[in-house]
């Protein structure tokens, strides 16, 4: 790559200045006696330039402007227009729009499921706690960044899970039937990520073993799990694995479900990563060993940062699916985010049409949020570890 | 505290323990009755705006809950799922299925299940215009049907039609929510589905004051609790609080006029109410007033009735089939004595 580079340039040497015309980024240099190029400012340009540059684009923009002006008046009646902000069923019938007043009325239980009201001071503090301890990450300027991500992968997901349990340091325990909602939908989100990192970048290295029977079980375990759908793997969870146990000794619901949401997404993160791993040229293994490391220390400082810097967009698109995998959690009885927002429609005190479409586009939005925030954030990680290769 | 620790996490990990032969020493012990219902159909179970489920499925737990530990709030609900609610019941995850199940010959001995008293004799039924000017099924010969293509309703539509002398036109569809819309938008005459159903589908429509049910059921879907095989005890318990509950609208006996009637009624209402001479309650292994008490937590069937189903609850379900015995219907209390 580079070798070809320098041989372009050593055969025009303003090679570089070529290309940069030739994708219309610097302006033709200017001829003797003509205008200096006109300066772009100003709103009116700014429309001439972007909206209406040549007759394709602004016949384009004209008809885009109608589909808006035919949208929009129907979309604003039903979501603020004719809403329903405060009230109850008969309001929301009689005006015909949003049922705001039904999403206002079930605000709590949508976030926190049937969390005991007098405990969700504790669900605040899980997610908070999990932002300082991330947000560092996030930040270049912040020193220290090993240390809050070990307590982040290590001592967070206790700590968490000892907030929402409870049970010690005088906590009342809020048994996991009682989670529920946007929190539900967090808690098998961040669990499926936190866990199905590491375990994928263990299958990852696995099958590239050159042990023969991990590589075999790596495999195998991989092949299994991506081969049948997540739902499969919720429904042997939930509904074959107890069949197998002695009676009445039953495994939590949720932790079935969580360890299923992260084999699964494991089986599909280590094929992520093992992409990641073939990307890293032989040299760099070469150039490790001969540096006298082992496979651990080679892994860890030389092969994993490169390959998995690599595969970013893959993991995100990963982890982006695990959010929206989490409503499958519906199939086995558990109430996220939409299972939430579906039980709540079926109350026949609220029961309408009106309230139906309400809750959905709630729910929709929940997760378009979430989605949307996380997709930003992968954007700025790939921009700031500059590993589009887009240069 | 490292105990503590341990504890609690075993505690989240196995969930009840190991079980005791008898479901209502477990119950006992637990101060608890775990109470599988559904995921949210209107009327049966649903959680209201405080988060607490509430229902007619959900009651007929508290009518046990308060038989058994004398307080009708000692109920674990757990939603189930269609396809989980029989493991759950096997598995011992739950004591009660309340959850809009149908009685069937497989599910009572194959699947090694115990169904208590019917709670709700449901069957499917028509909903149409009301500007059809229609009053009964037998005046729907040559309309047209939504109805999902290969279901058990299909097949009831096409016996029932045959059965009759009548023809109709079937306007077929895969999937429920769109012969849901289909009809509505007006593309045929009549939709079909369990009158559970019809009566909170007619309120998700855009004009629900348009539609009318119509009085027949064309087949069987009689609701019940289930409990698991194996536990006689247990069962005798559901299905005798399910008895007292119908047995109290017979002999009018409601949450409000019970005291009274515990003092001043007849041999057989003092009998219920726990207040006679005998012993029933001991032969359950439960206090007397087991049933005073679930009558006091939930009212009388036609009270629960009212409460979630009835004319006064944005369902307006009609008794039909569910009517007592003595008013045309066939819901009928085994004699409490």
């Amino acid at each position: 790559m580079t070798d070809r580079m320098l041989s372009a340039t050593a055969d025009h040497p303003d090679a570089n200045a070529v290309i940069r015309e030739r994708a219309g980024i610097l302006p033709p240099a200017p001829a003797q006696g003509r205008l200096p190029p006109r300066t772009h400012s100003g709103p009116v340009d700014w429309i001439h330039r972007n909206l209406f540059p040549d007759w394709r684009q602004g016949l384009l923009t004209i008809v885009v402007l109608y589909l808006l002006y035919l949208s929009m008046p129907g979309l604003y009646n039903w979501a603020i227009g004719n809403a329903t902000w405060v009230g109850d069923r008969a309001d929301c019938v009689a005006n015909g729009g949003a049922c705001w007043a039904f999403v206002n009325a079930r605000w709590g239980q949508f976030m926190y499921g049937f969390y005991p009201v007098a405990e969700r001071w504790r669900v605040d503090l899980t997610f908070a706690l999990l932002i300082v301890s991330v947000a560092p990450m996030l930040f270049p300027a912040i020193p220290g960044k090993r240390w809050f991500l070990a307590f982040s992968l290590l001592v967070y997901p206790v700590i968490a899970f000892f907030l929402l349990y409870g049970g010690v340091l005088g906590l009342p325990v809020v048994e996991t039937a009682r989670w529920g909602g946007f929190m539900l939908t967090l808690v098998v989100a961040i669990s499926g990520m936190v866990g199905s990192l590491p375990l994928g970048i263990l299958l990852a290295l696995g099958r590239r073993s050159k042990m023969t029977v991990i590589r075999l079980f790596c495999t195998t375990f991989i092949e299994l799990f991506r081969a049948v759908p997540l739902i499969t793997v919720l429904f042997m969870a939930s509904v074959m694995l107890p069949l197998f146990m002695p009676q009445g000794f039953t495994l939590d619901k949720l932790l079935r479900a969580l360890i299923g949401v992260a084999l699964f997404n494991g089986a599909l993160m280590a094929e992520v990563i093992r992409g990641g791993l073939q990307a890293i040229p032989r040299g760099q293994y070469e150039a490790a060993t001969a540096a006298g490391m082992g496979y651990w220390r080679m892994m860890i400082f030389v092969i994993l940062p490169q390959a998995l810097r690599i595969v970013i967009p893959g993991i995100v698109n990963t982890y982006v699916a695990i959010i929206k995998d989490t409503t499958l959690v519906l199939i086995i009885g558990l109430f996220d985010l939409l299972g939430i927002v579906q039980a709540g429609i079926a109350d026949s005190n609220w029961l309408s049409a009106s309230v139906t479409k309400t809750g959905y586009v709630f729910a929709g939005m929940g997760f378009w949020v979430l989605c949307f925030g996380l997709s930003r954030y992968s954007m700025y990680l790939e921009r700031r570890l500059n590993t589009g290769h887009n240069t | 505290m490292t105990k503590s620790f341990f504890l609690a996490t075993t505690a989240m990990v196995l969930g009840a323990g190991l079980a005791h032969a008898s479901t209502l020493e477990d119950v006992r012990e637990r101060g608890a009755v775990v109470c599988g219902v559904t995921q949210g159909v209107p009327g049966f179970s649903n959680p209201d705006d405080a988060g607490n489920w509430t229902g007619f499925d959900v009651d007929i737990c508290r009518a046990v809950a308060a038989a058994v530990l004398d307080d009708a709030d000692a109920v674990r609900f757990v939603p189930l799922s269609n396809t989980e609610r029989f493991t759950a019941l096997q598995s011992g995850e739950v004591d009660i299925l309340s959850r809009t199940t149908t009685r069937t010959l497989n599910r009572d001995t194959a699947l090694g299940l115990n169904f208590a008293p019917v709670v709700f004799y449901d069957g499917q039924g028509f909903m149409v215009r009301e500007s059809l000017g229609v009053a009964s099924a037998l005046d729907l010969d040559g309309a047209s049907v939504c109805v999902s293509a290969g279901s058990t309703t299909e097949l009831n539509l096409a016996d029932y039609f045959s059965a009759n002398g009548m023809s109709y036109s079937p306007v077929r569809f895969d999937r429920a929510d769109e012969v849901l819309a289909a009809y509505d938008a007006g593309r045929c005459d009549v939709y079909t589905s369990d009158l559970s159903g019809l009566a909170a589908r007619r309120l998700v429509m855009e004009n629900p004051a348009e539609h009318v049910m119509l009085p027949e059921t064309i087949s069987k879907e009689p609701l019940a609790p289930v409990v698991r095989h194996g536990d006689d005890q247990w069962f005798d318990i559901v299905t005798w609080t399910v008895y007292a509950l119908i047995g109290a609208e017979e002999m009018g006996v409601t949450s409000e006029n019970m005291q009274e009637m515990a003092e001043g009624g007849s041999p057989d209402i003092r009998r219920l109410l726990g207040a006679g001479d005998d012993n029933m309650g001991a032969w359950m292994d439960l206090e007397n007033d087991w049933s005073a008490k679930a009558i006091a937590a939930v009212g009388n069937y036609g009270e629960l009735w009212e409460r979630h189903l009835g004319m006064n609850t944005p369902l307006e379900l009609e008794r039909g089939l569910n009517e007592l015995y003595t008013n045309g219907g066939i819901q009928y209390a085994m004699p409490i004595k």
